[in-house]
């Protein structure tokens, strides 16, 4: 009876149970309601009710007194289960979430494991590079270029490779936040309204708008609707890498802004006058340049075009001249205004001028006036504006215009001069007049030129309770240390906006996952200024575009440009203008007084890190910089000879070679304990280390601008030296200032200590003369017979018969502009080191461009060889590992068995051209979660303690294999692409099936410029070079 | 027990005499009582507990720089890429060298019926045993990912159906020194039987005695037990002998196999074969010269030995000054640019002066061998063998460092630069192996009671 009793006492009498709070239809529609990680989070907070937490611990909590009605014991069954199924959530607490969930439909085109590929475009500079981008699961991995569009053709540069790293950047800004504080968006949005209301009571005086260069036309439009909303709003541009020059140069020959369009595959004769078209996409265009000035280099007997550079800082465009000069900036305005008088514009002005230069001169004169039509003078766009003005003027002259150059209209919306609207803007902030100052992108308080000196603006601008800055940035940086609101901005991999590339195109950026931390984009925060703020960014760019769209296709058009990457027929047509007779006076004039002591200071855009923007990208931080090699840090070009006058170098070094000798006593450096000098210009100092590099023109400084941020992420802090510091807003890329020698030592993190050959001609090269007398050069010395080995080969019938994996480079189109190199990183999940272990030799890099110079020091001729894994059909490093970690395929590639690799280095020791590379610690980052979005899911990420190296992209054979096997068919030649070959903007490296004889690589391979890399010692390599021929003026010695 | 010093033993006899392979005055009674009482003594003596306890501490940085290095990885060394291999090999190749005097002594030597190999060859081959235990401790532990290669390394049928690459030189290694290891072990422990006999014997505990007397296993001294220990004796000496020669000549081929400049020679097994008897008996004088000082040793391992040890490294120092010079004549007959290259770097580049410290460690201090004043004095004879010692690490730092850091293309040339824990680990392997032979020392006959006892003239049977 007890018994009986106490079971009576633990029933609960229906009449004492409270209805449950909570109804699991409820339950069931918050958390259809709810998707992604806030699924997981509305369980979470489900778990946490007191309701809930009954519905768990009680096993039937409501339906107990219904036990004994029949008609309910279905919905108990259903109940038990759902409890069940629910109650295990309180066990997984403690596990990580992951969503484990299928599609329940899945995605329209969405094959798991198969990457799908969308268009888009990058905004770079005030102008795009139009993209592919590869996502996988809707994470975009991989960036590659727009194959169909003209400012691409499917290449793209390290800037672009690397930007997607940007995205998945740990570092990034996360919220919003109020002087520092996380705010949520709709209280950032309140407040912004209140302004908006105040300023549009005052005709928007006091509002002002700071952005870059802008090249999109919704921006553009929405920024006009701004100006027009509020009559006195300004909108101020500052792009530390502008085109001032440009556009003070178009204003004085064509009394108008101008873009000019270069068409180099038509010039047989190109004179560049600083012009490094050739080296980086801060000259619009460069993609296309590069590939069309090539184009006209790939086969010497078929009319090789011919290079003349006259530069002041050593550049990848200079390595590649026929003739190449190295001249003080100053003097090249000088040299352009003698070689204009040459070519019968203005007269020359009796220049003071080397006799080399003099020489130089003549030459390109000479060949300038045989070629009229067919050449082209080419301004550098950090060259003043009169040199843009004469090279105009000159390819008038020349009847060029038309022909090889055309001028548009600006791709830059409503383009301003920078550094004088910047200065603007300062001014305005100091005096008052500014009261809301909205800054898009950018970081002005590190950038902006020394003298405007706008962080001390930016100082008495907040000092006033009343003025608000609001700055929308990728990154937290030295200007929100000001800013009242900021806003996280989205990545252009997030967003929806629209470009124009360097000829006008316009391509549609659209977003290739949801913005990862909430980022919006410069045309949402615009879209708050003129009512539409809860407008989003897809529909703002829609709509602009509904409007420019006639016709009623709309939804189709649309499609396709989205699908295209790009809007047909909007490049700009070519605008019929005349340039201004009359030549523009000389505006270097005040710096001949001030030589002698004084040395010339040029500023110039880091090659990596480009104006700072980069400087968290550890990709770019650790691809070395073309020429000198260094990595992590800027340095301080400075002439060899110069470099002795200070006592820097402590032998003669009259050559290359002797400078490289001298290493021999201070040994092979990767890490270079370098001098420290101090360069002031007009009383501001900064201290750089120096770096002899040879080209560079004496008694010239050269620095690179971006580093020495003072607000960075994990990787960009404590590396170089602030140029922006000292960079007045009178000479923005090169003028004058006084250089001295101090105590201080400062390691720099070098890929490179040898530049010379020594006897070994790695790279081999002649001239078109000597090469039309002796086309075999490349191949004087034999390669050993293939049965020149003590062995029997192990190779039977079966080998290479189905494919044979093959790389040809053509060392006379690279360009050494490394965006090969950061490819490489992107693609195959290459760790970086950082600079403590780049300094001790354990760089990662899969694809190095070695550089080489030979000659006088003062101006030397360059040459770059990338350098990926030979593959060797005798490859060294197989037969010596010890577990057969690293074994021949049968089509040619040594494969990398990473899990059964024990690491014992003996493969990369026996490799004549290290090329692998060894994990010596974890280099990988296996914490951060948000990198591991970023990576390529097709290739593993590999351990410490294990060898890698090249693999010729074997991913992405096995993926063409797979496809042509499902079609019964050979994989075609171009079907595989690797990832450096991709991204070449010269297509100097080509890779395909050296068993189709129809391939190009296998044409390339019977080329008789073709030569293999150390072939004595008979390795057989699979990769193979094309040996490179200038084409130098024969009268040159004459002129 | 205090050291037992006796200065005369060491004065030099007459010219023309050559000084006894025994002192004076010994008897069947004596050999043993000096020899066994080191072991059955009571009193451990100070400077023993004084030199173990730093051994132990140097073995604890030793076990500090391998824990934090299977923590961290290698890359807490100083190798890079093209100096795939730094400390680690040169010193196992070191250790390996340093361990051939050992079996050299008792195999060799045995053959050769060089009686006078009976006072040192117990200790050296110790110090083999010893040596080869810390050689082995690098390859291992020098790999990217130790727990793998542990085992992969060996041939094992496993359900992968992997096997290790038979082609790879490590591969042989593994084999070679496995082998010579095993050897060496059993041919050390053979001998070790009689006097492990004898100290159960004379044992005056019962726990002594058992253990002795379970590690002399049953031997009681009949004549079946001698005949069979000689021909078991004899047996391994001929196993041990060819290995001497294969173990260092495997090892050199880890080198000779690859294309690097520097290490593509044909002449690199015997090279490597005389500089590692050349170490190897730097190292019996290194070990002996304290050994008879420290323990009142001097009748037992007399200037005779000093002198046989002295003579044998001046003779295989002379092959290893042959073969620097070799190198260099073959380098620059080669005509070969990358051979020339090599020979250029060796002399002006960077490193060059380890390469003149090595030329005068190992050509030109072993000269002062040529005399008998320097052969027959012992601190001389230890300082020698100390410089000779070092130049031979430096002969390996030489072969494995500068040919890797310079080899075919001049734009991956790069520099090594060992770090502290590079230095731990060799520092800590010193430390490692003093303990062990300290050890050994107290612990087991050091020098061989029987061999000695059938030296003496007492021990002579008419026939």
């Amino acid at each position: 009876m007890s018994n009986n009793s106490d079971s009576q006492s633990s029933l609960i009498p229906a009449s004492e149970i409270k209805p449950a709070t909570m109804e699991l239809e409820a339950v069931r529609s918050k958390l259809a309601d709810a998707k992604g990680p806030k699924y997981w989070r509305t369980l979470e907070e489900l778990v946490d009710q007191q309701a809930f937490g009954d519905l768990l611990e009680r096993e039937f909590p409501r339906h107990a007194s219904e036990w004994i009605d029949p008609v309910s014991r279905r919905s108990f069954l259903k109940l038990a289960g759902a409890s069940l199924a629910l109650a295990g959530l309180t066990g997984c607490t403690k596990q990580p979430l992951e969503q484990i969930l299928p599609y329940v439909r899945q995605p329209e085109e969405l094959i798991p494991g198969r990457p799908i590929y969308y268009a888009t475009a990058m905004p770079f500079n005030g102008h795009a590079l139009p993209l592919l981008v590869e996502t996988h699961e809707f994470r975009p991995t991989k960036v590659e270029g727009n194959p169909q569009h003209q400012a691409s053709l499917g290449s793209t540069d390290l800037f672009a490779q690397a930007s997607i790293l940007n995205m998945y950047d740990p570092d990034r800004s996360i919220a919003v936040t109020y002087k520092g504080e996380p705010r949520p968006w709709g209280e950032f949005l309140g407040s912004i309204r209140g302004r908006v209301q105040y300023h549009k009571s005052n005709q928007g005086a006091g509002l002002r708008f700071l952005t870059g260069a802008v090249a999109s036309p919704t921006l553009g439009s929405q920024m006009r609707a701004v100006l027009q909303l509020f009559p006195q709003a300004k909108w101020h541009r500052w792009e530390p890498i502008h085109r001032d020059s440009i556009r003070q140069g178009s204003k004085a020959a064509f009394g108008n802004y101008y873009d000019p369009i270069y068409k180099f595959a038509a010039a047989d004769v190109v004179v560049s006058l600083d012009a490094d078209f050739l080296s980086g996409s801060w000259f619009p265009g460069f993609l296309s340049y590069s590939r069309d000035f090539m184009s006209r280099r790939k086969d010497p007997k078929a009319g090789m075009n011919r290079l003349y550079v006259a530069e002041s800082a050593p550049s990848t465009t200079g390595a590649k001249a026929d003739h190449r000069i190295p001249a003080l900036n100053a003097e090249i305005e000088k040299i352009a205004r003698a070689l204009a008088a040459k070519v019968g514009v203005g007269s020359a002005g009796g220049e003071q001028l080397s006799a080399e230069q003099q020489k130089w001169i003549n030459a390109a004169a000479a060949d300038l006036a045989k070629s009229k039509g067919r050449c082209l003078v080419v301004p550098g766009v950090f060259q003043s504006a009169t040199v843009f003005a004469l090279a105009q003027a000159m390819n008038a002259a020349l009847g060029n215009v038309g022909q090889t150059v055309n001028y548009i209209d600006p791709v830059e919306i409503d383009p301003v001069e920078h550094t004088q609207s910047i200065r603007e803007l300062a001014d305005d902030l100091r005096s008052g007049k500014v009261q809301t100052l909205v800054v898009m992108g950018g970081n002005p308080v590190f950038d902006a030129p020394a003298d405007v000196q706008f962080g001390d603006a930016l100082e008495k601008f907040a000092a006033n309770e009343q003025n608000q800055l609001i700055q929308l940035h990728i990154y937290r940086n030295d200007t929100t240390d000001f800013a009242t609101w900021h806003v996280p901005e989205a990545h252009y991999l997030e967003s929806w906006g629209d470009v124009r590339s360097y000829d006008g195109t316009v391509s549609i950026i659209q977003p290739m996952i949801a913005p990862l931390f909430d980022g919006r984009t410069a045309g949402e925060i615009i879209a708050i200024f003129i009512d539409q703020a809860t407008t989003p960014g897809h529909d703002l760019v829609q709509a602009y575009w509904r409007s420019q769209h006639s016709g009623d296709d709309f939804e189709a058009w649309w499609r396709r440009a989205l699908h295209d990457g790009f809007i047909g027929n909007t490049a700009f047509p070519a605008r019929q203008v005349k340039a201004n007779a009359a030549v523009p006076p000389a505006q270097t004039a005040h710096v001949a007084g001030q030589q002698g002591e004084f040395v010339e200071v040029i500023f110039r855009p880091d090659p990596t890190i480009f104006d700072g923007g980069f400087v968290n990208n550890a990709w770019l931080q650790e691809t070395p910089k073309p020429l000198s090699r260094t990595t992590w840090d800027n340095v301080a070009f400075i002439s060899p000879a110069m470099a002795a006058r200070y006592g820097f170098l402590r032998l003669e070094q009259k050559t290359i070679e002797q400078s490289d000798r001298a290493k021999n006593v201070n040994a092979d450096h990767q890490s270079d304990a370098e001098n420290v000098i101090e360069i002031n210009v007009g009383g501001r100092k900064v201290k750089a280390a120096m770096w002899p590099q040879p080209g560079q023109p004496d008694n010239a400084v050269t620095l690179f601008m971006g580093y020495g941020q003072k607000r960075t992420g994990r990787v960009g802090s404590g590396y170089g030296y602030d140029a922006y510091s000292i960079r007045p807003s009178g000479s923005q890329y090169a003028g004058f200032g006084a250089v001295q020698a101090t105590n201080e030592h400062w390691s720099i993190a070098v890929q490179q200590g040898h530049f010379t050959m020594d006897d070994r001609a790695p790279v081999r090269s002649s001239n078109l003369e000597e090469f039309e007398k002796e086309p075999n050069f490349a191949r004087e010395e034999p390669e050993p017979a293939r049965d020149e080995s003590l062995y029997p080969d192990f190779r039977d019938k079966g080998w290479y018969q189905q494919h044979a994996w093959a790389m040809a480079i053509d060392l006379n189109s690279c360009i050494g502009c490394q965006a090969c190199t950061v490819a490489c990183y992107a693609e195959n999940n290459i760790s970086v080191v950082g600079k403590e272990q780049v300094q001790r030799g354990r760089e990662m890099l899969w694809l190095r461009i070695d550089s080489y110079y030979e000659g006088d020091p003062a101006n030397p001729t360059m040459y770059f060889q990338p350098v990926p894994c030979m593959q060797c059909e005798n490859a060294p490093c197989e037969p010596v590992c010890p577990v057969g970690a690293t074994l021949h395929s049968t089509e040619g590639l040594n494969d990398m068995v990473y899990n059964r690799c024990v690491g014992t280095r003996y493969c990369s020791n026996n490799c004549p051209y290290k090329v692998r590379r060894f994990n010596f610690f974890l280099f990988a980052d296996y914490e951060t979660p948000i990198r591991k979005l970023g990576r390529n899911p097709d290739v593993t990420v590999r351990s410490r303690g294990v060898m890698e190296k090249c693999t010729y992209c074997v991913q992405r054979i096995n993926a063409a294999r797979i496809t042509a096997e499902k079609e019964d068919r050979r994989v075609r030649d171009g079907e595989v692409k690797t990832a450096c070959q991709q991204s070449c903007p010269t297509e100097a490296i080509y890779f395909g099936d050296m068993n189709d004889p129809n391939s190009k690589v296998a044409k390339w391979k019977k080329n008789q410029r073709n030569y293999s890399l150390l072939a004595d010692v008979n390795t057989r390599p699979r990769t193979t070079y094309i040996a490179s021929v200038k084409n130098p003026n024969p009268e040159f010695e004459k002129a | 027990m205090a050291p037992q010093v006796q200065d005369e033993i060491d004065v030099l006899p007459p010219k023309g005499v050559r000084p006894p392979i025994l002192g004076p005055g010994q008897t069947l009674r004596t050999v043993t009582d000096r020899i066994g009482g080191v072991v059955l003594t009571k009193h451990t003596p100070v400077f023993w507990l004084l030199i173990v306890a730093v051994a132990v501490a140097i073995t604890g940085i030793l076990n500090t720089a391998i824990g934090y290095l299977l923590m961290k990885g290698t890359g807490i060394w100083g190798i890079n890429i093209p100096v795939g291999w730094g400390f680690a090999i040169v010193n196992f190749v070191w250790w390996i060298g340093i361990g051939h005097a050992g079996t050299l002594i008792s195999a060799i030597l045995l053959l050769f019926k060089q009686s006078w190999r009976t006072s040192i060859n117990r200790f050296a081959e110790a110090m083999t045993i010893f040596a080869v235990m810390q050689a082995g401790l690098f390859p291992l532990v020098h790999t990217g990912r130790p727990w793998l290669a542990a085992y992969w390394l060996f041939p094992y049928p496993n359900s992968m159906g992997v096997w290790p690459q038979f082609r790879s030189p490590l591969i042989w290694d593994v084999f070679a020194v496995s082998t010579y290891f095993t050897v060496s072990f059993l041919f050390w422990g053979i001998g070790l039987i009689p006097d492990f006999a004898t100290l159960r014997d004379q044992a005056k505990t019962l726990t002594v005695r058992r253990i002795y007397g379970m590690l002399a296993m049953g031997w009681r001294g009949s004549a079946r037990h001698w005949n069979r220990y000689e021909t078991a004796y004899m047996l391994l000496a001929g196993l041990a002998t060819p290995l001497v020669l294969s173990v260092h000549s495997v090892v050199s081929l880890d080198f000779a196999v690859s294309v690097v400049p520097g290490w593509h020679t044909t002449f690199f097994p015997p090279y490597f074969v005389a500089g590692a008897i050349f170490s190897g008996f730097a190292m019996v004088l290194i070990l002996a010269i304290p050994f008879r000082y420290l323990y009142g040793m001097q009748d037992y391992i007399t200037l005779r030995h000093l002198q046989n040890c002295a003579k044998v490294m001046l003779a295989t120092g002379l092959i290893v000054a042959y073969s620097y010079l070799l190198e260099m004549f073959i380098g620059w007959y080669s005509n070969d640019k990358y051979e020339l290259a090599m020979v250029h770097n060796r002399l002006f580049g960077p490193y060059s002066k380890y390469y003149y410290t090595l030329i005068f460690c190992n050509i030109i201090t072993p000269q002062s061998l040529w005399f008998n004043k320097v052969r027959s004095s012992p601190a001389l004879l230890f300082l020698v063998s100390c410089v000779v010692q070092c130049g031979m690490w430096l002969e390996r730092f030489v072969i494995v460092v500068m040919s890797l850091q310079r080899d075919y293309l001049p734009t991956s040339w790069g520099m090594y630069w060992f770090t502290k824990w590079d230095v731990m680990t060799l520092l800590g392997t010193m430390g490692f192996f003093t303990l062990l032979f300290f050890l050994f020392i107290r612990f087991m006959p050091a020098i061989s009671i029987f061999e000695i006892r059938a030296l003496l003239p007492q021990a002579k049977v008419k026939e």
